[in-house]
């Protein structure tokens, strides 16, 4: 029996009962587009994730101090200096391959300005590097110098969001703003940035980091310390090797703080280490979720099984006809075989349609991100055939071992 | 007019079951039929001729004796035989019809095509259905080759099941009770088939209980208990003399 035969006998057979094919291939279909559009959904998480995270800026180290022994109340008793405001300016004069640093201490104030109250919003003290070492561009007026910095000028740049809410259409550079206590000078806006990692920069108000440590640092916190900071950033030459850039800080922080490599007060982290253990996170995720979208194929395949052992029941007399005018074991195995392979090949092209419809119509319509993945649809189409394959080999040997006499006396 | 014996048995016995419980269905047959014989064989139930019929058919195998068809001796071939020899010599006809349903005549005139493996036979589909065609034209069909059994009378479709049954030009045709299933007019039909086949030189075996069917053939083989019983010359020369058949179904005044 030709090929072009015995898939024209499995594909009549699949037509013969149209409706009963489709219920069998529904476990099937649902399998498919179940990992295809998990996957996809997943996928497009991960990459709106990236995104954010190269959005924070490239080449970027980052610094925090590591209270790795007891709670804040062992800082005295820590026998480094910890990370301090002044590390900052060290690392930028001292580290070649140093594009700019920036340090960043928050607080959480209520605002007032332009007769609009708002409460509990993110400030954030910083110095004069921060628009480039995070890649926020100005739309209006300036940002402070470092002048502003040494003189603890009461000056505020604002994010877009917190402009519009304050001051509407109008001009906020010249007005002034009230943080806590403090009346500060809007000096200048920032253009949209939008949200990374959960921070809404469009929603901060920013003002020299001095300013912060002498007005909006709690003072019992400020006994403890004192000018300490909590993050640097440092943007890397991309040009230089970025470890090299690392081992350099490394170097020049356990000097000023006195600690050994072994016990440092101080962590640092890149950009790169993030995406990898964002990269990790998800992808442990994604393939979670595809193993169960994988049991839903399981259980279709079993529906393929069940549906073929009573397809060939019913089909005793027509196996026993077949073999009658000369049809082999083999013969007879192929067939239900075929047809097995059939449905599930068919099964999986629509499941694969259904799923990538399904990825994209579910993108467009919840407004998340959703990146088809060619594995994931290769690897679903292809575990359809082989679980059409596998769960069809059963029914197809019961068949192929009926007995010509008994099967043509069936009723 | 006797040509060469193409089906010969030797002490064909079969044996079902073991011990106690085990069923002698035939006991010692010794029989011949030569190449173009039209041939009954006849029995009650019980008698042994069905599982005569399969062993002839090749449906099963003896559990002792020999079985030598066409010159060959099938006893003891493997099922893939079998199955070979049964596609290619041997074409059935069932009391049931047994048509594949949902299938239009011509496929199912074409399956015993579908199966033939023999290099030199090798057919395109396009030679398959021609092939079809013509022995459905043969039988009478010709106008009904796209009708599905459903579409079909019972005459019709024996017809198509005859025709299925000649179209690998087999050795011998063994039809069971083929006309169990039918009205007399339609029954009449078909034995007028049988009479054109045999005189184009077909080997016929009819399995049946019906003497009357049996009278229509040149011998007849009675069966009882597993073994021949009677044999019966019927007068019918092989291409001459054939009785009207019409006349045996009337019903006497």
């Amino acid at each position: 029996m030709k090929i072009r035969e015995v898939a024209r006998i499995a594909w009549d057979a699949i037509l013969k009962n149209k409706i009963r094919s489709l219920l069998t291939m529904l476990g099937i279909i649902i399998g498919v587009a179940a990992v295809i559009m998990v996957v996809s959904i997943s996928a497009g998480t991960e990459a709106t994730i990236s995104d954010q995270i190269q959005g924070l800026g490239s080449d970027l180290i980052f610094i925090t101090p590591n209270f790795t022994r007891g709670g804040p109340e062992s800082l005295t008793n820590q026998r480094g200096t910890g990370l301090v405001f002044t590390d900052a300016a060290a690392i930028d004069q001292q580290v070649p391959g140093v594009l700019g640093v920036t340090v960043e201490q928050g607080s959480s104030q209520n605002i007032a300005g332009n007769n609009v109250k708002l409460s509990s919003i993110d400030i954030l003290g910083t110095t004069t590097d921060f628009p480039s070492v995070r890649g926020m561009k100005i739309s209006d007026g300036n940002f402070f110098d470092q002048q502003a910095i040494d003189l603890k000028q009461k000056v505020a740049v604002l994010g877009s969001g917190l402009a519009q809410q304050l001051f509407g259409k109008s001009d906020p550079v010249g007005q002034y703003v009230t943080v806590g206590n403090t009346q500060l000078a809007v000096i200048g806006v920032f253009a949209p940035r939008g949200s990374v990692g959960g921070t809404d920069y469009d929603a901060r108000l920013y003002l020299p980091i001095t300013v912060v440590f002498e007005k909006f640092t709690p003072s019992e916190f400020a006994r403890f310390l004192g000018d300490r900071v909590r993050l640097i950033y440092v943007k890397a030459d991309p040009s230089k090797p970025l470890n090299d850039v690392i081992l350099q800080i490394q170097l020049l922080l356990y000097n000023r703080h006195n600690v050994t490599a072994s016990n440092p007060d101080f962590s640092i982290t890149t950009q790169q280490d993030i995406i990898t253990t964002q990269e990790s996170t998800t992808a442990a995720f994604r393939s979670l979720l595809a193993w169960v979208a994988g049991v839903s194929l399981l259980v279709g395949g079993i529906g393929i099984m069940n549906i073929m052992l009573v397809s060939v029941t019913e089909r005793t007399r027509e196996i026993g006809i077949r073999q009658s005018v000369g049809a082999t074991t083999d013969d007879i195995r192929i067939q239900f075989l075929a047809e097995a392979f059939l449905l599930s090949i068919v099964g999986g092209a629509l499941g694969l349609i259904v799923g990538v419809v399904g990825a994209i119509f579910f993108g467009g319509v919840s407004g998340m991100r959703t990146v088809i993945v060619p594995s994931s649809v290769f690897l679903a189409f292809g575990s359809a055939a082989l679980v059409g394959i596998f769960f069809g080999y059963y029914p197809a040997n019961r068949a192929a071992q009926l007995d010509p006499i008994e099967a043509l006396r069936y009723e | 007019m006797v040509d060469h014996t193409i089906i010969e048995t030797q002490d064909l016995t079969k044996v079902y079951g073991s011990g106690d419980a085990s069923v002698t269905a035939l006991n010692g047959v010794d029989l011949k039929i030569s190449s173009g014989e039209f041939v009954a064989i006849m029995g009650p139930s019980g008698s042994g001729k069905s599982t005569l019929m399969h062993i002839l058919g090749c449906l099963s195998r003896p559990t002792d004796g020999h079985y030598i068809l066409d010159s060959q001796d099938v006893s003891n071939l493997d099922n893939k035989e079998l199955a070979a020899i049964r596609n290619q010599k041997i074409g059935f006809v069932f009391q049931a019809y047994n048509l594949l349903p949902r299938t239009t005549a011509l496929r199912n005139v074409m399956l015993p095509l579908i199966y033939d493996r023999r290099p030199e036979d090798h057919k395109t589909p396009e030679e398959s259905e021609e092939v079809a065609r013509e022995m459905l034209v043969k039988v009478g069909l010709a106008d009904r080759m796209d009708h599905q059994p459903q579409e079909l009378s019972g005459g019709q479709q024996q017809r198509v099941a005859v025709a299925r049954a000649l179209v690998n030009h087999p050795v011998m045709i063994i039809a069971d009770e083929p006309t169990g299933n039918l009205d007399s007019h339609s029954g009449a039909d078909i034995m007028n088939l049988m009479h054109e086949i045999h005189g184009q030189g077909a080997t016929i075996v009819i399995v049946t209980h019906d003497p009357k069917i049996a009278a229509h053939t040149q011998r007849t083989i009675e069966l009882r208990d597993g073994q021949i019983d009677k044999v019966t010359h019927n007068g019918h020369d092989a291409r001459t003399n054939e009785p009207k058949v019409e006349d045996q179904w009337k019903r006497p005044k």
